[in-house]
């Protein structure tokens, strides 16, 4: 598995050769314009918000999109005072930071036990878990609501009393469907450690735990890094069962609470633009700040690696 | 199996040990048999019935499959909406997937600026669709949209039934292209370069090499990618929805669950057909995909 390896210098070099003189080598110069063009094309809606969420909306509306000018901050501290980010962005913490780290944990238990003994029902095992995964939300929707309405837990879990309406239930569900991805990949991954590492740990008398926590975790480190960022991402941006388990506005996570900046009858796009950069900023961050990681993780369950 | 009988050793395990690899499967288990699995039988069960959500559920009577026969015959939305999810996927399938190979295929020739490029391209993939839709309204929207204020049109992308469905589809294919394209990307990848050598020295055009060579030998992947596409396209939810809540042009099978639970009607035995037919679909899809990433093992 090269996760840590950087898929497109890597590849670049490999097959820069291959490539070169062949028959379309007379116009070279027609691969790189296309991409550039390309490219320019996917950047340009979040390029056209990230500068239209700087302009004043008494200009834009004069002089239309189609001009230049009436730069200004005011739509950020605007979007984060109307649709109350400081808030939102909480509720996001809340709810994702514990759902990646147990998605993680009870992933990697599954896995471990999957790849580290040979039961027989193993491979059902973690169908059992992919294909949970891939089901649609929606059609789950019905019986989940139901069963959250009609649990009650102690206030001190849960404000509205049932698990409909709190964040232990969001995480719950998130964390059901994430943990099947998350195991597979796990479990790819752990079935290529030796399994010599296992045997010499059983001589010297170590418990599963301490198998499991010395020696499988530590070596999974570079998996994990990969599915703690991609499952961030996911978490973060989930909006449907945000949107439809919590009911109250001031409980909603930062991507479902976009829509307070939209007006009943009038919307300030720039406005949007502004809140939609501020929603955006940690997915970004993510992107480029941990961007191998991201797609490390993204491709890793679809090519094994 | 095999190697139990060569590690005869270490899968010995004291008392304490098999408590603990049992928790180990069974707290997981449990939530996601209580959350997922348990969900999708009920849901397959109340379809069968009449519950308005507000009885008991022991008042639960059984109608067969009235549901299912409502909403084939009296629901109006319904048709519309598998329309929508077809269209949907023939847009993804088509169009999207297609480009996002095309991307793949480009990219990873390397030319200069490569990482740029691919950067660029699957940019869109970390943001959530519900705020993709919010920034494509800067496009679309009729008063201040820019295609609007270019062409001086007064459509509203966003609103029209005509053209909403389209107008969606435009920024959802953005994303999904780059998604493809990041999946391939790992694909090509892993086709050995001599197999391109040897196709080139017999004398194979490039797009002969790619399509009589590199493609085949990414069979798995493309079953993935096929599978994938498939299934964005029965789940696709958030975008329609921050739109206008999946109505006026803009049904899809997943809104209307959404809307018969969730809205004032809360039909539970008919929401509940209306997902069963969407598990229906989608159970086809995810039994390939089982079939293909459990191969190996």
């Amino acid at each position: 598995m090269s996760l840590a390896t950087d898929p497109v210098q890597e590849r670049s070099q490999a097959l820069l050769k291959p490539h070169e003189g062949g028959p379309q080598s007379g116009r070279r110069w027609l691969l790189p314009v296309m991409l550039t063009l390309i490219s320019l094309i996917w950047l340009f809606p979040l390029l056209l918000a990230l500068i239209n969420s700087f302009r004043d909306y008494a200009f834009t509306a004069k002089n239309g999109y189609v001009s230049w000018g009436g730069f200004t901050l005011d739509n950020y501290t605007n979007a984060w005072q109307q649709a109350d980010f400081g808030l939102h962005f909480t509720n996001s913490a809340i709810i994702t930071i514990p759902a990646v780290i147990l998605t993680l944990f009870l992933s990697c238990c599954v896995a471990f036990v999957v790849a580290r003994f040979s039961f027989k029902f193993n491979l059902a095992l973690l169908g059992f878990f992919l294909a949970a995964n891939l089901l649609p939300p929606q059609a789950l929707l019905i019986p989940v609501y139901r069963m959250f309405r009609a649990i009650e837990v102690p206030l001190w879990i849960s404000d509205s009393g049932t698990l409909l309406n709190s964040f232990v239930g969001l995480i719950l569900v998130n964390m059901a469907f994430q943990i099947g991805f998350c195991a597979f990949v796990l479990s790819n991954y752990m079935k290529a450690l030796p399994k010599e590492l296992y045997e010499s740990a059983v001589i010297d008398g170590a418990s599963v735990t301490r198998q499991f926590f010395q020696i499988t975790l530590p070596l999974c480190r570079p998996a994990l890094a990969a599915l703690a960022v991609l499952q961030t991402t996911w978490i973060y941006n989930e909006f449907f069962w945000a949107t439809v388990l919590l009911q109250q506005g001031d409980k909603f996570p930062v991507t479902s609470s976009l829509n307070n900046l939209r007006g009943q009858f009038f919307t300030d796009n720039n406005l949007v633009a502004a809140g939609s950069m501020i929603v955006a900023i940690p997915t970004l961050v993510i992107f480029f700040v941990l961007q191998r990681h991201f797609v490390a993780g993204l491709t890793l369950g679809a090519t094994k690696g | 199996m095999a190697s139990k009988r060569k590690y005869k050793g270490i899968d010995q395990l004291s008392t304490r040990d098999k408590v603990v690899v049992s928790l180990m499967v069974i707290v997981p288990t449990l939530i996601v048999l209580w959350l997922v699995w348990l969900p999708a039988i009920g849901s397959v069960l109340l379809s069968f019935t009449n519950w308005d959500g507000i009885g008991p559920l022991s008042g639960i009577k059984s109608v067969g499959l009235q549901n299912y026969r409502d909403i084939a015959t009296i629901y109006p939305p319904f048709w519309p909406a598998i329309q929508h999810n077809l269209i949907w996927l023939a847009v993804m399938f088509l169009v999207a997937t297609p480009l996002g190979m095309l991307f793949a295929v480009l990219v990873d020739r390397g030319v200069a600026g490569t990482r740029f490029y691919q950067t660029s391209i699957y940019l869109p993939v970390v943001l959530s669709l519900a705020l993709i839709g919010f920034i494509w309204q800067l496009i679309y929207s009729r008063d201040q949209g820019l295609i609007n204020a270019i062409t001086g049109g007064t459509t509203d992308w966003y609103g029209d039934p005509n053209v909403n469905l389209w107008a969606a589809l435009v920024a959802a294919s953005w994303r999904h292209a780059g998604y493809i394209m990041l999946l391939y990307l790992a694909g090509l990848k892993g086709v050995d370069p001599s197999l391109r050598e040897a196709a080139k020295i017999d004398g194979a055009s490039e797009s002969q090499t790619f399509f009589k060579v590199v493609f085949p030998v990414m069979r798995p992947i493309n079953i993935i990618v096929l599978v994938v596409t498939f299934i964005e396209s029965l789940r696709a939810f958030d975008l329609v929805w921050v739109i206008n809540k999946g109505r006026n042009g803009l049904e899809l099978i997943s809104t209307l669950v959404t809307q018969n639970v969730v809205g004032e009607a809360s039909r539970i035995g008919f929401g509940s057909a209306l997902a069963t037919i969407m598990l229906l679909i989608s159970s086809v899809l995810v039994f390939i995909y089982l079939r293909i990433a459990m191969k190996e093992d």
